[in-house]
């Protein structure tokens, strides 16, 4: 590939290749404090490619290529590169990783215990692990919680966190400047803005925490806490895995594990400051 | 009439976990996890001891547990015994 990067991520280590400059220098910029992998060996890699040779040059459009595709994923605007690096780094870790029990959630530490944040796509879960990372808590990734299956402990994968919509106003207002990516509009997701977690998150990303609660935000009600059974956790955390099936018994002895061992509760909250408030109202409480 | 005589598989090839009064259980030969209430899990302990037909699994059930009504227990275990199988939790012997 004419252009390439690579990056450490927690213990994943990424190679991007892209036949443009554009998405990589992007990718450089918003990744700029990331270790580059320390034995040069990478676990994934992402291609950015031409849709067709001649795109490149007119109407550019970047196909997501790597170890594990989708056939179906939709070729981006160049404009939207560095969209598609982000994309093609995620879809190789959901097909790829095998080493983590990998469950689609949002995970913050404080104090040396992990709390698991998961809900669909717009529960606000991205968002909130944000805030809770500018408040005190050490952001451990916004997008895949790493279960490793032989400890029971939660690995940071603290990536660039993709804002959208709303929730990039609520960022810029707490957030220098310079943690920011270019602003990508009208993507398939809506507006998009990636954001770089803190010094913090990234100078920590080889520590893990076990875990001590799971919650089930869920943005727009008014305030409200239920507990969650344990059956019902499961159901819904084998749903948020994206390789919970492909890790066979492994991934049912860790993932019973980490229900029995854990306290579940689904939140609404119509709005982020009463969600942190329960969140370390929560906090508290456990450590008591 | 003796009905068809069904079997399931060894404790060994199924991980089961209690969750709130449910029963998760991971099927190692086909690698599926499925979530199941009682008498689900009775009725494949009861297997277990070895292929048997419904009025003989029947005959172990109340060995270990009280019922009130032989029929309704009867007619609940027919229909467990179809789900089990449509899961392949147990199969016709």
């Amino acid at each position: 590939m004419k252009h390439r990067l690579s990056i450490q991520i927690g213990p994943v280590a990424f190679r991007i290749g892209s036949a443009w400059a554009q998405p990589l220098d992007a990718l450089a910029r918003l990744y700029a404090a990331y270790p580059e992998p320390e034995d040069g060996i990478c676990d994934f890699t992402v291609r950015l490619e031409a849709e067709k040779p001649w795109r490149r040059y007119f109407r550019p459009s970047v196909a997501i290529r790597g170890d594990y595709i989708l056939p179906d994923a939709a070729p981006l605007s160049l404009a939207h590169g560095l969209l598609a690096a982000e994309m093609g780094m995620n879809l190789q870790m959901a097909l790829g990783q095998k080493r983590y029990l990998l469950l689609h959630a949002a995970t913050v530490e404080k104090n040396g215990r992990a709390l698991i944040m998961t809900g669909e796509s717009g529960a606000g879960k991205s968002t909130l692990a944000a805030l809770l990372g500018e408040r005190g808590w050490r952001l451990m990734g916004d997008e895949f919680a790493l279960l490793d299956m032989d400890s029971g402990m939660l690995l940071p994968f603290p990536r660039a966190v993709s804002l959208k919509n709303g929730a990039i106003a609520v960022m810029e207002a707490q957030v220098a400047p310079g943690r920011f990516g270019p602003r990508l509009e009208g993507t398939p997701k809506g507006d998009i803005r990636h954001m770089r977690p803190n010094r913090n998150a990234l100078s920590r990303m080889g520590e893990g925490a076990m875990p001590a609660l799971i919650l089930f935000p869920r943005f727009g009600a008014a305030q409200a806490v239920r507990s969650v059974g344990a059956a019902e956790i499961f159901m819904r955390l084998t749903q948020a895995s994206t390789n919970y099936v492909s890790l066979g018994r492994r991934g049912f002895d860790s993932l019973t594990r980490l229900i029995a061992n854990n306290p579940a509760l689904a939140i609404d909250y119509p709005d982020t400051d009463s969600a942190i408030g329960l969140v370390d109202d929560f906090w508290r409480e456990l450590a008591a | 009439m003796a009905g068809p005589v069904f079997a399931t598989d060894p404790e060994a090839q199924v991980s089961a976990v209690e969750l709130d009064g449910l029963s998760v259980l991971f099927h190692a030969p086909s690698g599926m996890t499925h979530i199941v209430a009682a008498p689900a899990p009775q009725i494949l302990d009861a297997l277990r001891i070895g292929p048997a037909d419904a009025g003989e699994l029947l005959a172990r059930l109340r060995a270990w547990y009280d019922f009130e009504s032989d029929d309704e227990v009867a007619d609940a275990v027919d229909a467990r015994l179809e789900e089990l199988e449509a899961a392949g939790l147990v199969r016709r012997a």
